[in-house]
């Protein structure tokens, strides 16, 4: 389970405002369906969340974006059962979600996971690509450092995720190591249901090669990681 | 207007300070952001109140087909009572029939008052710097009203209740290239990006009331006042999802919600951040 997982399911708050949300959707014409048409799973556990009452308003919320930006609208059936279970999917849900995203990873062709840590440090250090601010060609970053220590020497890290430091080193440079640490970066959430970190290899905003340069970023004996 | 002379200098001064403060460690620039906290508090030395003085102007301004002002506009505690009312938003509003919040009341009342088209004034509805914004403005000015009150949200309206839950949900809403939900960055305690503190929106306490106590606010780094739509418009820039519609249902039902977890804070506003 996420680390991140938890927050307020309980709270009297949400028993409370989920009758009237039923109630009141209505009254922005929009409809909201009853629990018994979610496709998603676990749609009629009591405790977990209802994101279909948001769905008239993310239409609203976006109705004015460009067709090419709306598919971004819908929701893969593993980004509906980690809102709806607010990421602390329960076993069978997490078991699901598991089997379907490791049944994602494409691993390189050549069986070679290591590309050039030069070129890995510019993905775990740039965090462009994918907004509505960006240029059309502007190159897609892993953006690591948000979220991970890596290099010691970078003091500019976020602590979302773990510390990365010496990362390889403290796994002796294993060759099993690092091709599962490409699946890791590949599909995060083959190994952790509703992990934060994003799925880049399977929503495909890292190329295999930025990810195999970022695998040695980690795993080159020769980078600032492992130093 | 009685604020413009001492703002300019000291905002140099920001400047300095906030950018200075980007390249050191996490426990220096903490240090740093406390020392301009404080100057939040001088609202001499705040770039915002231009934006106060603007926005009287604009509310006492006669314009639209109707040629009136906006001074008979109900914010929720009365026609032209201004006082306290951002303290209280968003909130259900009978003559419409719906959750508003401030910048989505306005428009309201700019169309069913004034009969003015606001097509041109959300087009500015974001500041640049060749274009100043009557919303930011007006923002600027009625949110300053309520400054050192607190937050109540009581959410004692059916609506209101309604647009909570909805909030609640779209915060743990996960979409798009990245998976990210306002709850990958907002649900953890002292979790930080890179060197910037994130603040856990999740729940009640003092992440929620610092954070919603200080919108609207000057942005350093923008060098322009900010509200809270173009807020959640960053943070959904950051979510890798497309531009949200200004004034929508979806972001007041946002809004209630982070408002709700700030009930009982104090507001400072317009505050003056990175
Ligand atoms: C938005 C936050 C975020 C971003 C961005 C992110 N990660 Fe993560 N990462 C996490 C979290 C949270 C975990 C722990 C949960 C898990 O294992 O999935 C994690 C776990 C990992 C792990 C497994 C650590 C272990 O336990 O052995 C690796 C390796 C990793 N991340 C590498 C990366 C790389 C490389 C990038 C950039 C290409 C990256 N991460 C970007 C949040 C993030
Ligand atoms: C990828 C990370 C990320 C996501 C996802 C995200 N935010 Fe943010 N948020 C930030 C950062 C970074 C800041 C800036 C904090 C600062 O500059 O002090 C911020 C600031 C904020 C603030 C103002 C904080 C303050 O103290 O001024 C609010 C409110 C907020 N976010 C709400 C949201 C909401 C609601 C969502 C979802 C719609 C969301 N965020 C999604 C990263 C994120």
């Amino acid at each position: 389970m996420s680390p991140q997982s938890s927050a307020n399911r309980g709270s009297p708050m949400r028993t409370l405002t989920l009758c009237a949300a039923l109630f009141i959707a209505g009254a922005m014409n929009a409809v909201a369906h009853d629990t018994g048409e979610h496709h998603d799973e676990g749609a009629q556990r009591s405790g977990a969340g209802d994101p279909s009452i948001t769905e008239p308003y993310v239409q609203e919320m976006w109705r004015n974006a460009e067709a090419t930006w709306k598919v971004r609208l819908k929701q893969d059936e593993t980004q509906a059962s980690c809102s709806r279970f607010r990421n602390a999917p329960p076993d069978d849900v997490a078991e699901k979600i598991l089997a379907r995203e490791a049944s994602t990873v494409v691993l390189p062709k050549d069986g070679q996971v290591l590309g050039k840590w030069q070129d890995g440090e510019k993905v775990a250090q740039s965090g462009r690509g994918g907004q509505f601010s960006d240029n059309a060609d502007t190159v897609n970053g892993g953006n690591c450092y948000a979220c991970h220590q890596m290099a010691k020497s970078e003091l500019s890290f976020g602590t979302l995720g773990p510390s990365l430091s010496e990362y390889g080193k403290l796994r002796n440079f294993s060759a099993e190591a690092a091709r599962d640490t490409f699946a890791k970066i590949y599909n995060p959430q083959a190994t952790v249901a509703c992990s934060n970190m994003p799925r880049f290899g399977a929503h495909a905003f890292l190329t295999e090669q930025q990810i195999k340069d970022v695998v040695a970023y980690l795993f080159d004996p020769d980078s600032p990681v492992n130093k | 207007m009685t604020h413009r002379v001492r703002v300019f200098s000291l905002a140099a001064t920001l400047v300095l300070l906030v950018f200075g403060a980007a390249g050191l460690h996490a426990g220096d620039t903490e240090d740093e952001i406390q020392r301009y906290r404080e100057m939040i508090n001088d609202p001499m030395a705040n770039p915002a109140f231009l934006n106060v003085d603007r926005g009287e102007a604009l509310w006492k301004l006669a314009r639209g087909e109707k040629n009136v002002s906006l001074e008979t506009c109900d914010l929720g505690k009365g026609p032209g009572i201004l006082d306290g009312a951002y303290a209280e938003l968003p909130r259900y509003f009978a003559d419409s029939d719906s959750v508003m919040d401030l910048e989505q009341r306005l428009l309201w009342c700019m169309t069913t008052i004034q009969a003015l088209d606001t097509k041109e004034i959300v087009a500015r509805k974001f500041s640049t710097p060749g274009t100043t914004s009557d919303m930011e403005d007006l923002v600027a000015y009625i949110a300053n009203k309520s400054s050192g009150m607190t937050f109540h949200i009581p959410l004692d309206d059916v609506q209101e209740q309604n647009a909570y839950a909805v909030g609640e949900e779209l915060f743990y809403r996960r979409g798009s290239l990245l998976d990210f939900s306002c709850a990958t960055c907002h649900s953890a305690d002292s979790a930080r990006i890179r060197t910037t503190q994130l603040p856990n929106l999740t729940k009640p306490g003092k992440d929620a009331t610092e954070t919603m106590g200080s919108w609207p606010t000057y942005r350093v780094s923008q060098s322009q006042m900010r509200t809270m739509q173009n807020r959640l418009w960053d943070c959904y820039r950051q979510m890798r999802m497309p531009p949200p519609e200004y004034g929508s249902a979806g972001l007041t039902a946002l809004m209630i919600y982070l408002a709700k977890q700030a009930d009982g804070g104090t507001l400072n506003v317009p505050s003056i951040k990175r």
